[in-house]
């Protein structure tokens, strides 16, 4: 009993403080282009962030934290020694912290999925066995590291084109964009809208038929796509600051669409990332609670509250800078650009949410860009500053197994 | 890594583009004045707009060499990296040129004969007119990268530079009647003055050159 409640204390402290972290740092990259596109004020970013973070991790972010609870580790090998799991559990949760904290510090763009993933990978191989980890699992999850950014990458691509070819090459861009801004509305409401209900309300006790999931999803899309042109309707252009083709109108126009896809964004920012706190506490508390390894335990919502909860205290506390930071330097994403890429982003980390594939938010997100930047549509990336990011991919696996390594066997020599 | 997604875009070339040909415009256009002063014999005024041809071609310089620093060789832009230095270059021109002609003028205290005076007022200001023009064109940079270097607006800069081609024909003309005009009277002038009058001459018509390679430019921007 006295030490069930040490572990389970532990890791919620560890829990918590990675999800602080991940407020704090990580929700920034995903709400910056929003705000550094002047489509929310930082006030806003915050609200929509927190309300948006929360419900994300909540109702969608259930599938990737069962795949960091048991589908990495190869849970029924255990079943002799349940305090293995608990030790490698807490040993990942604090590898992956320090390695954040280390990354942070000297500015290093790194992964907080990448760290999590090889903490566990790595105390697994070395603590426990080759054996003890699914690398299956664990190799389908690498795979979707290159695959969604480069998805992402596409799919802002062809998303830009077609903004190119219906509203920016026109005679009458602003007439254009009144007109087709309200689909793309209706289609980034549409895919957050129906992931949520596919995935998230069975678990708040609504169980819908998959005919009625998509009728809902369609009539909820089309009510924000209403609002949405209603907003529209009421921009009028600005003799002083337009010239001839109305661009600075045009984009007043996108950047309604961008108040969307920033909660996109936020949404699924949190439905992926929240995994990486409570994913390991998850595991700690359903082992340490029944004390047998088993894969079916369900996994309890109080915790998917706390990592929502501690995500939005971490965007409060420490967040509101690093986003109106970052915001500044991030001008040249105007909102026909920077809802291209929060788009594609925000849709190929939700499919990955649905699938439980934990991806890096980050990553997807540059790789979204880059898309926007291949169709002509910015005017400077720095490719160097890219390879860096890509870099800390191979970096972080390494750095959190061998932290996760070296926590473990220091856990199993301190904890009873 | 808060700061990883913003460190991705380096710093936009477009605007500072803009800036810098409007400082080479400014540049060009004391010309007008200059010359007016030097044909009204007023060699103060005439210094005085030396001395602001002077700054402004510093300031263009300045700003060019601040537009190279932030354009490394790992960006990645919708047009090639070299396209935009040498439409730079060619900006900076019509401002080295402008000062290259009030050194001279001022150097030499030009003398410019009453019988082509009227023409080669006019002469300079085509080419200050060209000078203009390239500077109109050039402003269109941005809504051409908001574009993508899509539909209506290459079309609205291809205008743009067919007019500036017109100018420049036309100061061409412009430089071949003076050529004459100034021959026509050579032999009732100081043979060192006419000298440096043709010289100058030439000098000035080499903005509106400029001018036509900075649309040249351009257009090869467009054509990526």
């Amino acid at each position: 009993m006295e030490a069930e409640i040490i572990y389970i204390g532990l890791a919620a402290a560890f829990g918590i403080f990675m999800a602080w972290g991940i407020g704090a740092n990580d929700v920034a990259n995903a709400m910056a282009t929003s705000v550094g596109s002047k489509a929310l004020t930082i006030r806003q970013a915050i609200l929509v962030a927190a309300v948006f973070e929360f419900l994300g991790a909540f109702l969608a972010g259930g599938e990737v934290t069962s795949t960091i609870r048991k589908d990495i580790v190869d849970v029924e090998l255990l079943s002799g020694t349940p305090e293995l799991l608990i030790y490698g559990m807490l040993a990942s949760l604090l590898a992956a912290g320090t390695w954040l904290l280390i990354a942070s510090r000297n500015g290093w763009p790194v992964s907080t999925t990448h760290s999590i993933v090889g903490a566990i990978v790595g105390f697994a191989a070395v603590g426990i066995g080759i054996d003890a980890v699914q690398w299956g699992e664990v190799a389908t999850i690498a795979m979707s590291w290159v695959v969604s950014p480069v998805l992402a990458g596409f799919i802002a691509l062809r998303i830009y084109r077609s903004v190119q070819r219906l509203i920016l090459s026109q005679n009458d861009p602003l007439a254009c964009a009144k007109r087709y801004v309200p689909v793309y509305i209706f289609f980034a409401a549409f895919t957050i809208t129906l992931v949520t209900i596919l995935k998230g309300l069975k678990h708040v006790g609504l169980d819908l038929s998959l005919a009625a999931s998509y009728l809902l999803a369609v009539v909820i899309a089309v009510v924000i796509a209403l609002i949405g042109k209603f907003a529209i309707q009421r921009i009028r252009p600005d003799p002083k600051l337009d010239k001839k083709h109305h661009f600075y109108t045009v984009e007043r126009v996108f950047a309604v669409l961008m108040v969307i896809t920033a909660c996109s964004m936020a949404f699924a920012h949190g439905s992926n990332d929240v995994a990486n706190a409570i994913g390991p506490l998850a595991a700690v508390i359903s082992v340490a609670q029944s004390g047998i390894v088993g894969s079916k335990a369900v996994l309890p919502v109080w915790v998917l509250l706390l990592g929502g909860a501690g995500i939005v205290i971490g965007l409060a506390t420490f967040g509101v800078h690093v986003i109106a930071t970052v915001g500044r330097k991030i001008t040249q994403l105007t909102p026909s650009r920077g809802f291209a890429a929060e788009l594609a982003a925000a849709t190929t980390i939700v499919i990955a949410s649905g699938t439980g594939i934990p991806i890096s938010t980050t990553h997807t997100l540059v790789g979204a860009v880059l898309g926007v930047g291949l169709a002509r549509g910015i005017a400077a990336i720095d490719l160097r500053v890219v390879g860096r990011i890509f870099m800390s991919w191979v970096v972080t696996i390494p750095a959190g197994a061998v932290l996760a390594i070296i926590f473990f066997f220091l856990l199993r020599s301190v904890l009873p | 890594m808060a700061n990883s997604v913003a460190n991705i875009f380096g710093s936009s070339p477009v605007m500072p583009l803009e800036e810098h040909v409007d400082i080479a415009y400014r540049c060009t256009k004391q010309l007008n004045g200059l010359f007016k002063a030097v044909i009204a014999g007023d060699w103060g005024e005439a210094a005085e707009y030396r001395n602001m041809i002077e700054t402004l071609e510093h300031e263009a310089d300045d700003l060019k060499k601040e537009i190279r620093l932030h354009l490394p060789r790992s960006l990645f832009m919708p047009v090639p990296r070299q396209d935009l230095l040498e439409l730079l270059l060619v900006q900076d021109k019509m401002a080295n040129r402008a000062k290259d002609v009030s050194g001279l003028v001022l150097g030499r205290k030009l003398q410019i004969p009453d019988a082509i005076a009227d023409d080669f007022l006019e002469f300079v200001k085509r080419n200050v007119d060209a000078a203009k023009q390239a500077r109109k064109s050039v402003r269109e940079l941005d809504e051409l990268f908001v574009t993508a270097f899509r539909g209506a607006e290459v079309s609205l800069v291809e205008s743009l530079i067919e007019e500036l081609d017109q100018i420049e024909a036309d100061t061409d003309s412009r430089q071949a009647d003076l050529r004459s005009a100034l021959f026509a009277v050579e032999n009732s002038l100081q043979p060192v003055n006419v000298i440096f009058l043709y010289r100058v001459i030439e000098l000035t018509g080499e903005i509106a050159d400029m001018a036509e390679r900075v649309g040249r430019r351009l257009e090869l921007l467009l054509a990526h």
